[in-house]
């Protein structure tokens, strides 16, 4: 494994950006004085006429993107999650959602893996706040493959699209031949004996739990949601009619994420047991990304633990 | 603006008050009294300045228009209803189920509002977005939105307001229609937000000044912001909340209050007769 290729998906976003404003010239990026952090800096390098830095003002870059998404832009909103989705939450609700206006937020910084900045930066909540607007699409890649097919992806949707971003690199999963659809799971290992269905940088600990369960004799199915919203049904009724039980993993609060959207489905449709791994219902704290993670229980062990305790449910 | 498009923009303002009357009463609820107050300078926009087409209100060279103190609703509905975006009767069914007019304007729902508001503050922000647009792209349509005393209480205005100016947007005009009144009583009483033409002026705007329940003055900062470059224009206009009907001037009680069956005659009969006074 020497040679796995580690990026942070920000840098996807960032590299996906300039990509796009290449093949269409009404693409637009707003940030809000973090250019450097989320990346959108390399679209600012190769378009300056297109880039527009509001400064420190999320609320107002909201309004603006919106305001200029009316004009026949399609526009990306950048900053850190915290201060998207959460200080400008109200202002994506209001005038991004109500009005389903071309606003794309690119999100970077979220979760626990922020690491050192601390728990006012490591934003946890911002998938369930996205969760609640309607028309809302969530897409939480996994590596940096998948993040750049999703910024793609969103500038060809219709409406607003919240897609989340990572600060720390991680491990590239996909080739040139994988296929991102917004809406749709991908199920990466076969499996019928408990279904771990993972987003974001969980999903290569989803892998990793399950060759070690493999040899502990359990067959676990591994599921990559990266759209929370509108989340695939389908692939997740499958899951729990064929292997029985549920774990899901993400870097967000257990509370209203990943895990919740699985089993607002499961409970209707067909309702198995469903553990989640996520951040329990606390903050941050400052450390190192990849410590920070262990700490919070983000890791492939835990999610083997979980499966476990579900498959003893059957 | 000579005497004759003077009257009949007169004429205009009462019907525009008639139609605020006769939205808030069917509805029951509502804003009747900043409505008024903004109900001459919605009547001068969408009567004499905004260049717009009622039979083509998606019109990509339009002048747009921001509602940003959204509660006012009425005053807008009545200025497009007149203008011909709808037919005047949608207004009594103003906020009603499956109505085309919402408690607050909703540009899915509306032919002719080119945003949706209502929550305070969050107005102006997309006009500044518009405004910036019409740069980029290097159209000339020009960007106007209408914000309360009270409501530039909220920070994002402010957060607007520098980065107009910081961007340079002379196709932007902000009025602030100072009627000195809020829901819990005067702005003064409440936050005071004065002196209003300094703050802005301090933000880098053009700065105007004038009566917003008289139409000479009214034509002349319009006028004035058009000419000005460099700069987005503030107009803060002095009004009177109510304006129009006697029971409802300078009372903060009718901030969100619909008149009932009796107050509603009452008010009627006051409009008609400044209707036929100027018939």
């Amino acid at each position: 494994m020497a040679d796995v290729i580690k990026t942070a998906t920000r840098d996807a976003y960032g590299k996906a950006l300039v990509e796009l404003g290449q093949k269409n010239d009404k693409v637009i990026v707003l940030d809000a004085d973090l250019a450097k952090a989320t990346k959108t800096i390399a679209f600012k390098k190769e378009f300056p006429e297109r880039f527009f830095d509001t400064g420190i003002a999320e609320c107002n870059m909201m309004g603006v993107a919106a305001g200029l998404a009316t004009t026949g832009y399609t526009v990306f909103a950048s900053s850190f999650a915290m201060f998207a989705a959460g200080r400008a939450f109200e202002q994506i609700r209001n005038s991004i959602g109500y009005t389903h206006l071309n606003v794309k937020i690119g999100a970077t910084h979220a979760g626990i893996s922020v690491g050192e900045d601390g728990a006012s930066h490591q934003c946890c909540e911002d998938i369930a706040l996205m969760r609640t607007i309607p028309g809302m699409t969530i897409i939480n890649p996994a590596d940096d493959v998948e993040a750049r097919l999703a910024v793609l992806a969103a500038a060809e949707t219709d409406g607003p699209v919240y897609l989340r971003f990572g600060r720390l690199a991680t491990p590239r999963l996909f080739d040139e031949n994988y296929k991102f659809e917004i809406g749709k799971g991908v199920e990466l290992k076969a499996g019928n004996d408990v279904t771990i269905i993972a987003t974001g940088l969980m999903v290569n600990e989803a892998l990793i739990a399950a060759e070690s369960l493999k040899a502990e004799g359990i067959d676990a199915r591994v599921i990559n949601m990266a759209t929370i919203k509108p989340i695939d049904k389908d692939i997740i009724i499958k899951a729990a009619k064929e292997t029985g039980v549920i774990v899901t993993a993400e870097e967000h609060s257990v509370i209203g994420g990943l895990g919740s959207a699985v089993a607002d489905v499961v409970c209707e449709a067909c309702p198995v047991p469903v553990l989640r791994v996520g951040v329990e219902d606390t903050y941050g704290a400052s450390g190192p990304a990849v410590e920070m993670l262990k700490i919070y229980g983000l890791t492939a062990e835990n999610i083997a633990v979980k499966a476990k305790a579900a498959v003893a449910l059957k | 603006m000579d005497a004759a498009a003077k009257k009949q923009l007169e004429i205009n303002a009462v019907k525009v008050r008639k139609g605020i009357i006769e939205g808030t009463f069917n509805a029951k609820s509502g804003h009747p009294g900043g409505s008024l107050s903004i109900a001459d300078i919605m009547t001068y926009l969408y009567c004499s300045h905004l260049n717009v087409d009622p039979a083509n209100p998606k019109w990509e060279g339009r002048d747009r228009f921001v509602l940003s103190k959204g509660h006012t609703a009425p005053a807008l509905y009545a200025a497009l209803a007149l203008k011909g975006f709808f037919a005047e009767d949608e207004i009594k069914k103003l906020r009603k189920p499956g109505a085309m007019l919402q408690g607050h304007p909703s540009m899915k729902s509306t032919p002719g509002v080119d945003m949706s508001t209502g929550s305070l503050g969050q107005g102006i922000s997309t006009a500044v977005g518009m405004a910036l647009g019409a740069k980029l792209s290097g159209a000339d349509y020009r960007v106007f939105t209408v914000l309360g005393d009270g409501e530039i209480q909220e920070g994002q205005v402010w957060e607007a307001a520098m980065y107009a100016s910081a961007k340079g947007l002379d196709n932007l005009v902000a009025v602030v229609d100072n009627n000195n009144l809020q829901i819990d009583g005067t702005v003064e009483e409440v936050n005071s937000p004065y002196p209003i033409p300094e703050k802005f002026a301090a933000f880098g705007w053009n700065v105007i000044e004038i009566c917003g329940n008289d139409f000479d003055e009214i034509d002349s900062a319009f006028t004035a912001a058009k000419e000005f470059k460099g700069k987005p224009t503030a107009i803060i206009a002095k009004t009177v909340k109510g304006k129009g009907v006697s029971f409802m001037e300078n009372n903060c009680d009718w901030h969100g209050t619909a008149p009932n069956q009796e107050q509603y005659d009452k008010a009627m009969a006051e409009l008609d007769a400044a209707l036929a006074a100027l018939n």
